[in-house]
């Protein structure tokens, strides 16, 4: 997993609410069965026609955002536990995404693959939607160690949570596995004292 | 003082990391097509084998055809994870059901039926319809590929330990309310999102009242409100449905084990972090109007008009119904449909089976309908044929296919076209879900015949 300390960067903003994974990577593209190449079928039914022609409304289509950090409406990732929504959101090149919540399953899939996900107040986000609809080279600061995140724009910054061990994992670009199979005696001890 | 969720929970804690998640021991493991590969994969990379091989079962389900399973899968890309699946259960000898096996199915379906799922247990997939198990007594939850990996490993896993919600549904309910319609009356209320961050125990007379097959269709509908998982406290039910299923305990075993099971109940002082109550006199045959599963109202109710949805939401409603080419504060009732979908790990149960068969007896599937009718397994086929429900089906101008996920996410070739319309008995009205451009009003097993016959939605206690 890639390590994860400061981050400064530009807003992809998507003001939708509730985006699930159906969207971030319709099914009929989960048929890959490795975990690289998905940057070409993110949203990829708002991103493009029928007939594989970009929509120029769509946001990823606009070349006038861009940068690592994904801005997105209220209870992104929710539905569908598909890996592929993180690994496609990685793979096209995010390491952040900010909302006021996230569905539990897409957050630990984020996680587990190095995309930070950012829970933010509904005050904050709304605020930062102002900020990149206003100018869209505005930019965010992310201080993992910290835990705060600035918008350069306003000035305003707000602190965000995140678990001590997550943390440490991406301060250090650990994973968990590595961590659960350090752990093999204690599991075998607890299946063998274990009553049902 | 503990909730049932509690009592599974605590005895599952192998350790707990300081200041982060607990290293939760998992009890079964079922995994498809679609997101076990890459966790094979990693195996493969790291060296390791599978931990615990006797608590995992492979099933293919996503991208299996609804007919002709005799023949190799047609469409390459559906082919090669199936292939990969049969591959990878093989070389790691764990319990695999493939494409035509007795035992193939849905999992969520297949699980419980055959007993492999009991109260008590810890249970994972790679789906967040892992829910479903809920009904049975368990903690089960969807989890993704690299914790799919975890658990392949080691057969634990790491989990923040979620809050708690108790639903409480007391009262009886109407005439042609069934489990489907509680279910999306309860998420219609809380929101997609409603209960993130929650485990969730359904409660109260309703509860009790249910069939195990209702129970599961309400545990499973669970995630769409956002919650980690739904569960049910095991009853005389629970215990009845599980007697004599192929993996269920059996003789001095099964006394041994029901003593337990019957300890699983939240205590009556337990706290939840959440209560909620319901009342069954508002419960009617709900369907959905919108692009996510909370987008839900009576079948005879008006879609809301702009002015009563939140400022911040707008946005996104106005473009989910532009979507659905349908107008604020329009009724839905009368609407002609283009399709109808009986099945998946929501209604592919043999209940289900049952009432949507009762309802067309004697009645003549309408014309500018396709209708899909998909068991969630083999079992339930065989069930169909046994009773002759197939055989009224049949008169009424309906086929029973074979058992698949199917349409409910268009993973295999029952895809929904562009800008038709479906009712569909699954779990998700999302944009494309049913096939690119497809649209999705969810329902009932009553409600979905009722658009069967007539080619319209109309309310099933008033024809």
């Amino acid at each position: 997993m890639k390590q994860f300390i400061k981050l400064t960067s530009r807003i992809v903003p998507l003001p939708i609410e509730n985006v699930d994974t159906d969207q971030i990577i319709p099914a009929r593209f989960l048929k890959d069965t490795s975990k690289i190449g998905y940057k070409k079928y993110l949203f990829h039914d708002w991103r493009f026609e029928a007939d594989g022609k970009p929509k120029a409304d769509f946001v990823l289509n606009n070349p006038t955002y861009t940068g690592e950090v994904l801005l997105a409406g209220k209870n992104f990732g929710s539905g569908s536990s598909r890996e592929h929504a993180a690994w496609a959101i990685a793979d096209y090149g995010f390491r952040v995404v900010i909302s006021s919540y996230f569905a539990d399953i897409f957050k630990n899939n984020a996680m587990n693959n190095g995309v930070l996900p950012i829970v933010v107040s509904e005050a904050f986000l709304a605020e930062l939607f102002e900020s990149v609809g206003e100018d869209v080279s505005m930019t965010i600061s992310i201080d993992l160690p910290n835990q705060e995140v600035k918008n350069n724009s306003t000035g305003r910054s707000e602190s965000f949570e995140i678990n001590p061990y997550k943390k440490e994992c991406f301060l250090n670009g650990f994973d968990d596995i590595d961590y659960l199979l350090s752990k093999k005696d204690l599991i075998e001890e607890y299946e063998q004292k274990r009553e049902f | 003082m503990k909730t049932l969720f509690d009592k599974i929970w605590d005895a599952h804690v192998v350790s707990q990391v300081p200041e982060g998640p607990t290293q939760l021991y998992i009890d079964h493991l079922y995994a498809h097509e679609v997101t076990s590969a890459q966790a094979f994969q990693g195996l493969r990379d790291r060296n390791l084998t599978v931990f615990r091989p006797q608590q995992v079962t492979c099933i293919p389900d996503h991208n299996v055809p609804s007919l002709h399973q005799d023949l190799p899968i047609a469409e390459e890309a559906s082919r090669i994870p199936v292939e990969t699946l049969d591959k990878n259960a093989k070389e790691f000898g764990v319990e695999y059901f493939p494409i035509g096996h007795k035992k193939n199915g849905i999992i969520h379906v297949v699980g419980p039926e055959n007993g492999i799922t009991q109260p008590g247990m810890t249970i994972v997939c790679g789906d967040s319809h892992t829910s479903t198990h809920g009904a049975m007594g368990c903690v089960a939850f969807g989890i993704g590929t690299s914790e799919v990996e975890m658990v392949l490993a080691t057969q634990c896993i790491f989990q923040s330990r979620p809050k708690t919600m108790r639903i409480t549904i007391d009262g009886e309910l109407k005439k042609g309310v069934c489990a489907k319609d509680v279910a999306l009356y309860i998420i219609a209320q809380m929101s997609t999102g409603g209960a993130t961050g929650y485990f969730v125990e359904y409660a109260g007379s309703v509860v009790r009242n249910l069939s195990m097959e209702g129970r599961l269709t309400l545990c499973n509908l669970s995630i769409e409100m956002g919650a980690r998982g739904g569960m049910i406290a095991p009853d005389q039910v629970t215990f009845d449905y599980l007697k004599g299923r192929e993996y269920a305990p059996k003789g001095e075993d099964w006394e041994r084990s029901l003593a337990y099971w019957k300890t699983l109940k939240s205590d009556e002082d337990a706290v939840f972090d959440k209560e909620i109550y319901f009342d069954a006199k508002d419960i009617n045959p709900c369907i959905t109007y919108g692009t996510n599963p909370g987008m839900g109202m009576a079948i005879d109710e008006s879609i809301p008009t702009l002015q009563e949805i939140d400022e911040s939401g707008k946005d996104s409603f106005v473009k989910s119904l532009k979507y659905m080419d349908f107008q604020p504060g329009e009724k839905l009732l009368g609407k002609q449909i283009d399709y109808v979908f009986m099945g998946s790990c929501t209604n592919g149960r043999i209940e289900d089976f049952r009432l949507f068969t009762e309802f067309v007896k004697g009645k003549k599937k309408a014309e500018n309908v396709v209708a899909w009718l998909v068991p969630g397994s083999w079992k339930v086929k065989q069930q169909i044929e046994e009773e002759g429900l197939d055989k009224i089906l049949s008169e009424a101008g309906f086929e029973v296919r074979e058992p698949s996920c199917s349409a409910c996410l268009a993973m295999n070739e029952d895809k929904v076209p562009a800008g038709k319309y479906a009712v569909s008995t699954s779990n998700r009205n999302f944009e494309g879900r049913q096939g690119p451009g497809s649209r999705t009003i969810l329902a009932g097993p009553l409600v979905a015949a009722a658009a069967a016959i007539y080619g319209k939605l109309v309310d099933p206690r008033n024809v």
